[in-house]
């Protein structure tokens, strides 16, 4: 283990590199640029074995993605906001061709008006896709993440496509204290891909994508609804193996300071950072706050987390992104549908929509308003001005 | 007063310049759409009704407005990822329905927004940030691709030259049909070419833009990858029906009201 200076998005070619994909194609979009760019200079420099091609569009490089999955190739891609957004159509496709593809997403706000920094609308608009979505903290969760990711998405109980995400901007360009794994204990770690079939198989020939109506199409997604509930046991089992060999464990999300609490937040992604100050601080007055930090969203892990949350009385969902008029936030409708008859009073926080900074006193703030939570709207509208 | 946000030395505001005279000599309506790049910022800088779209989206956004507004002048500025990349369908499809717009790609041949990749029309070996060893690919051509598309005023102008560039511009706008003016932006910081261009580049001399094959000839002499001479100017430009010229060429046989009822007989 070596202890580096770098970014999020350093983080996430450093990753890329000691996985050493069979294959790569991107295409440049900030905040997401630089990880395919760095892992370029890799290609360029011969430090790794992956053919990749800098294509014309999002859309034309996750098809080539899959193109290249369907031989049972190990791939990899980046991208962000609209790049995700053009990404839209084939992304159900991966998921329903179980082609373990994994990305990494540089949360963006999708346009418009345009908008180059974080929210969480860009993988929030996808989260019905059957892709795996895992959520980092800081710049070392976004490395462990993604090494986690290959071994999870390409488990024969899994075989699916996964994103692993950072924050536009707060992740992905600032530079924090990270731990490198060694290179060969990463590879030891995320192991050598296996793949059941390729359509290189000249001996076993298959059609990929083949038409499939009324009379089978239903079937042949429940193994992919199967396939996601499965993942979670996968997810606990890499997680711990993580912990157990380089002593960072993992979970479906971390409790912080919950057990007594009075007071909870849920939130995911660079905020938890920032709650963890506000909780202190509160915690220091006396006041009972804690954090549940949501790693995964999809598989969505509810039964944990009411089970997480079944005594604390005050809650207040944190989401980066918002469904327009639904019950809430994303966040907030699964995790208040994952509370359904339990008895805490529940409400939720809309904040930061393109990058709208959040600091510890909005947070803080939202712990005070929990105080009163039975006069609280159930969706507020956090930092925005009137 | 928006700040502007180019570098110094930037090859964005000879374009700037140059369509700020001839909108200025134009008496038309006029409507602006830009792409996603540093040439969208363009509209932030013009006082003008103006789109700010899609990356790569420009033209079908652009194409929908004179759809809607056919008596308006409708320019799209765009650049070679918008227009040659990302949205190149796009462009195929508006020459192939000769649709009244005309259409301003800012070549710099580099993601400058992102700061400095290889685009579609980056030269053989260019080494970019996402090919730091070298494109391995061919640039492609636009002004024959756009030729066989079924364009009708093709031109290349080199914002340098102004007062040429200008004179393009503006038979382009008037010019009745899909047109495209290619136009040699130099990115100051990422991709200088000024030294090339200022040494290649020259002004078409007795070239008749009305012969096709000549202006296949012309366009053919500089592949955006050789060190051939680079012509700038009108390189074809042809008269022919546009989409809306084409659209329901026939008047119907029946007035509105008499297919109307017609249809709703059919129903009883």
């Amino acid at each position: 283990m070596v202890t580096l200076a770098k970014t999020g998005n350093e983080v996430m070619a450093e990753a890329m590199r000691q996985i050493d994909p069979d294959v790569v194609a991107a295409y440049p979009i900030t905040p997401a640029t630089e990880v395919v760019m760095i892992f370029a200079q890799f290609v360029a420099d011969g430090l790794v074995g992956t053919e990749y091609i800098p294509v014309e569009s999002e859309h034309s490089a996750m098809s080539a993605c899959v193109g290249a999955a369907t031989t049972g190739a190990r791939v990899m891609t980046g991208t962000s906001s609209q790049g995700l957004a053009l990404m839209y159509e084939i992304l159900p496709i991966a998921s329903a061709l179980r082609l373990p593809i994994i990305m990494c997403e540089v949360n963006r706000a999708l346009s418009g008006p345009i908008n180059i920094h974080c929210d969480h609308s860009d993988t929030m608009g996808c989260r019905d896709f059957g892709w795996l979505q895992i959520f980092s903290e800081n710049a070392q969760e976004a490395y462990d993440n993604v090494i986690q990711a290959v071994r999870i998405a390409e488990d024969p109980r899994v075989m699916l496509p996964t994103m692993v995400t950072t924050d536009g901007f707060i992740i992905s360009h600032c530079m924090e204290k990270v731990e490198v794994l060694e290179d060969k204990v990463a590879k030891d770690y995320v192991g050598e891909k296996k793949s059941p079939y390729s359509v290189l198989d000249v001996d076993k020939p298959v059609t990929i994508g083949a038409l499939d109506l009324t009379d089978y199409y239903f079937e042949h997604k429940m193994p992919v609804i199967q396939a996601m509930k499965d993942a979670r046991q996968v997810i606990l089992e890499a997680g711990k193996d993580f912990g157990k060999r380089f002593g960072r464990p993992y979970g479906f999300f971390e409790k912080y300071k919950l057990d007594d609490a009075e007071f909870a937040i849920v939130a995911l992604g660079s905020t938890c950072g920032t709650a963890r100050v506000a909780i202190d601080e509160l915690r220091e007055k006396g006041i009972k706050a804690g954090m549940l930090k949501l790693r995964l969203f999809r598989p969505f892990p509810a039964e944990e987390i009411a089970e997480a949350l079944s005594q604390v009385p005050n809650i207040a969902v944190l989401d980066r992104s918002d469904s327009f008029n639904a019950q809430g936030g994303p966040v907030f409708t699964e995790v208040r549908s994952a509370m359904y008859n339990r008895n805490a009073k529940i409400i939720n926080y809309v904040y930061g929509l393109g990058g709208r900074d959040i600091n510890v006193a909005q947070i803080k703030e939202v712990f005070c308003q929990l105080g009163r939570a039975d006069k609280m709207p159930m969706v507020n509208y956090l930092g925005v001005r009137e | 007063m928006i700040r502007n946000d180019w570098c110094p030395g930037c090859g964005n505001f000879g374009i700037l310049n140059s369509v700020k005279a001839v909108l200025s000599e134009t008496k038309d309506e006029v409507i602006l759409v830009a792409g996603i790049g540093q040439h969208a910022k363009i509209v932030d800088y013009l006082n003008v009704p103006s789109f700010y779209s899609l990356h790569g989206r420009a033209i079908p956004a652009a194409e929908g407005i004179k759809l809607a507004k056919p008596g308006t002048k409708v320019i799209v500025f765009s650049g070679d990822g918008d227009a040659y990349g990302e949205g190149i369908e796009h462009l195929i499809f508006a020459a192939k329905r000769n649709i009244d717009i005309t259409v301003v790609v800012h070549n710099n041949r580099v993601y400058a927004l992102t700061t400095g990749q290889f685009t579609p029309t980056s030269p053989y070996g260019f080494k970019g940030r996402s090919t730091p060893a070298g494109s391995p690919e061919i640039p492609l051509n636009p002004l024959e691709l756009i030729l066989s598309s079924g364009a009708t005023f093709i031109a290349r102008g080199y914002p340098v030259k102004a007062d040429h560039f200008k004179s393009l511009l503006l038979e382009a706008i008037q010019h009745k049909g899909f047109s495209l003016v290619d136009s040699l932006q130099v990115c100051f910081t990422f991709f200088n070419q000024y030294d090339l261009y200022n040494q290649k580049v020259y002004e078409l001399q007795g070239h008749d833009p009305a012969d096709r094959e000549a202006a296949l000839k012309k366009m053919r002499e500089w592949d955006y990858n050789s060190d051939a001479p680079i012509a700038i100017g009108k390189f074809y430009q042809a008269d022919k029906p546009t989409f809306e010229d084409r659209f329901r060429p026939d008047k119907p046989k029946v007035s509105r009201e008499e297919g109307i009822a017609q249809v709703l007989r059919s129903y009883i």
